[in-house]
């Protein structure tokens, strides 16, 4: 149930960004999603990719600093009020979302929403207690 | 009025102070002897790490016949007092000190200096001696623009200042704006700061529109940072002040080892008090007059904690022949540069140690760092380049935040300066031959 997603640590200055980028592109691996979390000085940037595993190596071995973290792919229904359903069935269980952010593509009538939780267990058994889709990488990563 | 036309008519150093900058060459080498085998006998019976060193050479303080005996007696350095810290090299109970102060170690401990009753009064009286020298006197208005606190500048110069019979006005440090006005409006004559700190007096009053020319400002006591003939030259054109160099270090009083006559050729040492050497920085061995090297002071009179031989790890040479203003005392070059690491931000001292010793603190391992010095509108900064490792990196901004936070702390609680820290990608910091360099000055002078 689990995503690998990869962290970049960038400063925040011109070509930062353009420069792992481009080394993924190389290597024909694909970014399926990716967030900017920024402050004046410096970002984090967060990414799905393809091949997560190569996409850590190869810009490991150019001296990039990556974090690979494990985040939830939730389906929420595509409608006024699917996330507050969701995020609903977190009420009272003080489970912490750090972060969270869309993914780009529908799934079926589905948007897929990436979260990132300080216990991904505790939000798995969680969400899919109260019926709600957790994708796997394989589902998020086919199309 | 009256005043300036004195000093215009060139008769100075009228002040009774001065009197000992005078004395005859025999009797001060005389009184120099004297102090010398008082302080040497009193450190030895007092000061357990001087006692050892002495035994270790088979020397006792009836070994110094002459003031050139000095070069037999050990070295004291920094490290001494930072592996005594904080009072082992006290030579007075602490019923007897009055007074602490403190400045920077090359770690995360700073050193802490002491002074008895008299001591303050020898500081002071050498205080006031470097005003008269600058000719200063009763009825000038002194801003004191230097630190007060732990940093002996500020009271120094304060206590200097009121005994020469100035008026002072306590400003302390910062607040530029502030500053220009109680200047402007207190018909200030004098100031006393670090030379850069006077460069951003400068910029500041033409930014507000205050002609420092206009003002009646017409003597400044820079000091605690090295400074150049060119700062002087563009002190002296962008106001009236006429610049003096001022030395001196914490470990041997603070403010008023040394001064700038109006002659302004060199530093004059106050020689009955403080006993100047210059020794090679590797061997130790002494030089001739005239021959730079590095400076080595024994203060004569220090009670609470006397310095037999402190080596001060700044450059210089003692000037040969005597000074035109008439002075018997010896005279010190500028100094231009140091033999170890320590840098001089914004009148502090930093060693880019303290600055490792804070990163280890917060990280446990040692991430690769980058110190870059700046002059902006005249005043230092210093920023820490620190490098991003996979052990400090965190998805969460709020992680990155918090621990830019915590290096922040450390590095200010260490310091004692506010720096900016800087969090950089790895391996952008450049390296030669595998070692970063760790400073980078870009402070024109």
């Amino acid at each position: 149930m689990k995503i690998q997603q990869l962290s970049l640590f960038a400063e925040n200055k011109p070509g930062h960004i353009a420069a792992p980028v481009r080394l993924l592109a190389r290597e024909g691996i694909d970014i399926r999603s990716m967030y900017l979390a920024d402050t004046q000085q410096y970002g984090i940037l967060r990414m799905i990719v393809s091949d997560w595993r190569k996409a850590a190596q190869v810009l490991e071995a150019h001296e990039f600093v990556v974090k690979v973290t494990e985040v939830l792919a939730v389906e929420v229904p595509d409608h006024p009020g699917g996330l507050a359903d969701v995020l609903g069935a977190l009420e009272g269980t003080g489970i912490n979302i750090e972060y969270m952010y869309g993914f780009p593509y529908l799934l079926g009538d589905q948007a897929i929403l990436i979260f990132r939780f300080a216990d991904p267990d505790a939000a798995i058994a969680r969400l899919q207690a109260a019926g709600i889709n957790l994708l796997a990488s394989e589902e998020l990563l086919k199309r | 009025m009256k005043m300036n036309s004195i000093l215009e008519t060139g008769v100075t150093d009228c002040h009774p102070a001065s009197a000992p900058d005078y004395t005859p060459i025999e009797q001060l080498r005389e009184l120099q002897l004297r102090r010398l085998q008082a302080v040497v006998a009193r450190a030895w019976r007092q000061v357990e790490l001087f006692r050892a060193r002495m035994d270790e050479r088979g020397l006792g303080p009836e070994d110094i016949h002459s003031p050139e005996e000095i070069a037999k007696l050990p070295f004291t350095e920094k490290s001494d007092l930072r592996d005594t810290y904080p009072f082992g090299l006290f030579a007075s109970p602490m019923k007897e000190v009055v007074r602490l102060h403190v400045s920077s170690g090359t770690t995360g401990k700073p050193i802490v200096v002491a002074y008895t009753k008299e001591d303050l009064d020898v500081w002071t009286s050498v205080m006031v001696r470097c005003f008269a020298g600058c000719g200063l006197h009763r009825g000038d208005i002194v801003q004191n623009a230097y630190g007060y606190g732990l940093f002996t500048g500020g009271l120094g110069a304060h206590y200097g200042a009121e005994a020469l019979g100035a008026t002072v006005v306590p400003t302390s440090g910062g607040n530029a704006d502030r500053q220009i006005m109680l200047m402007k409006d207190f018909g200030v004559t004098a100031i006393c700061c670090t030379p850069t700190y006077f460069l951003h007096l400068i910029e500041r009053a033409a930014e507000l529109g205050v002609d420092m020319k206009e003002l009646p400002l017409r003597a400044g006591v820079f000091g605690a940072e090295p400074w150049t003939e060119s700062m002087r030259r563009h002190i002296e054109s962008a106001s009236r002040v006429e610049a003096f160099d001022i030395y001196g270090l914490s470990e041997i009083i603070g403010p008023g080892v040394g001064c700038e006559c109006r002659r302004h050729r060199g530093l004059h040492i106050f020689e009955d008090r403080f006993y100047p050497e210059i020794v090679d920085p590797t061997t130790g061995a002494p030089l001739p007059d005239g021959a730079e090297g590095e400076l080595v002071l024994t203060t004569l009179s220090k009670q609470a904690m006397p310095m037999i031989r402190y080596r001060t790890r700044d450059i210089t040479m003692l000037l040969p022949g005597r000074c035109e203003c008439g002075r018997t005392l010896r005279r010190m070059g500028r100094i231009g540069r140091r033999s170890d690491d320590m840098l001089i931000i914004r009148g502090v001292n930093v060693f880019p140690s303290q600055v490792e010793s804070a990163l280890l603190e917060i990280e446990g391992t040692l991430p690769h760092y980058q110190i870059i010095l700046t002059r902006e509108q005249g005043l230092d900064q210093m920023e820490v380049q620190v490098e991003v490792t996979p052990h400090m990196f965190n998805d969460k901004i709020g992680a990155l935040q918090g621990l830019h936070q915590r290096l922040q702390g450390a590095l200010d609680h260490v310091l004692g300066i506010r720096v900016r820290v800087a969090l950089v990608e790895a391996h952008t910091i450049e390296r030669s031959q595998g070692k970063a360099k760790r400073v980078i000055d870009r402070r024109t002078s």
